[in-house]
């Protein structure tokens, strides 16, 4: 390539098709982990009106989590990085439940800022914990699955990108197929709807509240776990960037709208990936938010949202 | 207050006069309190735009910054041009950064402006999302601007903040906001606060009162954010992010939204906190962060709010 015919504003005109590819992949990676996080964002949006500033700190503990138990099976084999994986989930699914009990449900019926600070103090509350419990200082993250690359044309395919890609692929048609086809799901989808008319239809709201708060911690956990797994280093602040990026990309695609969620952390992911193998790398942490203030400026209900109207 | 003005130039005579005794004061005591003014300041006029106009903002750090980047910059780059060689005399350090501080405070209420004016359509969680959101990019932004240090920051800020210029300026910003809010104008930022439907209704331009708010919000943060630079002397973007906009916004809530004398009284307590809890240092935060969520729980109107006004969203 030759650096004189590079166009200084255009950032892409020097990714070959193999780079290209490459980067493709990579974003397609990191979106799948985004995406992981925004399904727990926006399946609490939906059933609560509200955002779980704590969720990307449950993302933090779900990496802990595997750091620990991935002490306890040998590294490097699948079963062992499974085990880890559902391990995780199980204890972030408990951990999301028990701040559910414990400090919002009180507050259901208050005004949405008390909400939002509590979530605050609940996501300090873990952060700082964090910092005493596990330590501030960074740690480095097992090699849970067993470590492959692979040669395909002139593409490097890492076996932790498959991984996190199948891993993904498999939670989010679990999660459909729990939304639409269980009778939770159905009664998560219709508190979502409208709370009131659940309870009347005999919807017991706490029930579910409770189990979708489960249901997204154990989704945040694997995105944890598959986070560390690429970026193999760890500490208790971890969430926030991750963590208010996923967020972005629960807006980007409709918050409350499940598959919005996937298909907005995959843009962000990817965009992210393309910036930051260009030469505006450094403002890549501002590239999620300028994303999300064009969206809430110009299409507010997001890609895949309906735009509803407030009532008087 | 009856008068108002008559307790401004009061409180500008007590600040010349702790000045002036500032040598017999314990140089520790003398910097918790300049961090407790610079707190002040911070919390009064977030306090304007979240509690009494009633829209959440989370970017006041962001606009600190602004105003500590560029008042550094000036004391930095054009303070020994107009100073010359011996460096002037204090009359006329005191000008300069008289100077540099409304430049920090005018090109904050200026980023203020130019994020308000598009996210003050938004509401609620969404606005607070957009200022975060803008926060952030303004620190990615100085990260990256080499001619101020970049992510570095900047460091050999000379050290013109006294605690004379700390309290005039946190009389001065309680005097404007209480002025404005007691003001006829003022009552449109509590109309906006208390129903923004009723109030378009009856002929008030509601975004306006709320970019006005925002703006002079971000003027005071951008003049605390000069005089943080010159008290620290080295200023890193990072210093900005937007854990320093919730820790204003927590000294807002806990004093109670809307209401001056707490949020003051909040701003002094948290700014004490971290310095009395300092032999359980590790365990500091933690409990800051638990006694948030009780707080939230228990008493959601705010520790030093005694009205019994009903909080509203």
């Amino acid at each position: 390539m030759i650096e004189a015919f590079n166009f200084p504003l255009s950032p892409f005109n020097f990714f070959s098709v193999s780079e290209f590819l490459q980067q493709l992949l990579n974003g397609v990676s990191l979106g799948a982990i985004y995406a992981l996080i925004a399904l727990g964002y926006t399946m609490v949006y939906g059933v609560l009106r509200f955002i779980n500033f704590a969720h990307s700190d449950v993302f933090m503990v779900g990496a802990f989590i595997g750091y620990y138990m991935g002490k306890l099976v040998p590294e490097g084999t699948l079963w062992g990085g499974l085990g880890v994986l559902a391990v995780s989930m199980i204890g972030c699914a408990i951990l999301g439940m028990t701040i559910e009990r414990l400090a919002y449900r009180r507050l259901r019926s208050a005004p949405t800022l008390n909400v939002l600070i509590t979530a605050i103090g609940v996501s300090l509350l873990l952060e700082y914990s964090g910092q005493v419990f596990f330590g501030a200082a960074p740690r480095n993250f097992p090699a849970l699955f067993p470590v492959r690359n692979f040669a395909v044309g002139g593409l490097i395919v890492g076996s932790n990108q498959l991984i996190v890609i199948a891993v993904s692929v498999i939670l989010m048609i679990v999660l459909q197929l729990i939304v639409y086809r269980t009778r939770i799901g159905t009664a998560m989808r219709a508190v979502s709807l409208n709370p009131k008319a659940a309870v009347l239809m005999g919807v017991n709201n706490d029930v579910v509240i409770s189990f979708t708060f489960g249901l997204g911690s154990a989704l945040a956990a694997a995105g944890g776990i598959l986070y560390a797994l690429n970026y193999p280093s760890i500490d208790p602040l971890m969430g926030v960037m991750p963590g208010l990026k996923a967020f972005v990309a629960a807006i980007l695609g409709g918050i409350g709208n499940i598959p919005g969620a996937a298909l907005g952390g995959l843009i962000l992911g990817t965009v992210e990936t393309f910036v930051s193998g260009s030469q505006w790398s450094t403002y890549k942490d501002a590239i999620a938010f300028a994303i999300l203030i064009i969206i809430l400026l110009f299409r507010p209900a997001g890609l895949l949202g309906r735009f509803t109207v407030e009532k008087v | 207050m009856p008068k108002p003005h008559l307790a401004l130039l009061a409180a500008l005579l007590a600040a010349y006069g702790i000045q002036h005794f500032s040598d017999h004061i314990d140089p520790y005591h003398l910097d918790v309190l300049t961090g407790i003014g610079i707190n002040v300041i911070l919390a009064v006029s977030l306090n304007l735009v979240n509690g009494y106009t009633g829209q959440f903002s989370l970017g006041h750090a962001g606009f600190m910054s602004v105003g500590a980047y560029l008042s550094a910059a000036v004391t930095l780059f054009l303070g020994p041009k107009l100073l010359g060689e011996d460096g002037g005399t204090a009359l006329q350090q005191g000008g300069l950064f008289l100077g540099a501080l409304l430049v920090g405070g005018l090109s904050a209420a200026l980023a203020g402006l130019v994020v308000g004016v598009p996210s003050l359509r938004l509401k609620g969680d969404y606005l607070a999302l957009v200022t975060l959101g803008f926060g952030e990019i303004i620190r990615v932004t100085f990260q990256n601007v080499e001619f101020l240090g970049g992510a570095l920051g900047m460091n050999g800020i000379p050290p013109y903040t006294s605690i004379f210029w700390v309290l005039a300026f946190v009389a001065l910003t309680v005097f404007v906001v209480t002025c404005l809010v007691h003001s006829t104008y003022g009552r449109g930022f509590l109309a906006t606060h208390d129903d923004e439907i009723a109030s378009e209704a009856v002929g008030l331009n509601t975004t306006r009162y709320k970019i006005v708010a925002f703006v002079i919000g971000a003027f005071f943060a951008g003049i605390a954010g000069g005089l943080y630079g010159h008290f620290k002397l080295t200023i890193t973007p990072t210093g900005f992010d937007f854990t320093k906009s919730i820790e204003i916004v927590v000294m807002v809530i806990l004093g109670g939204m809307g209401n001056t004398v707490g949020v003051i009284l909040a701003a002094i307590l948290l700014t004490l906190l971290p310095e009395v809890l300092r032999p359980i240092a590790e365990y500091r935060m933690v409990l800051y962060s638990f006694l948030l969520i009780v707080l939230m729980l228990v008493r959601p109107q705010g520790l030093f709010n005694f009205r019994m006004r009903k909080a509203k969203a």
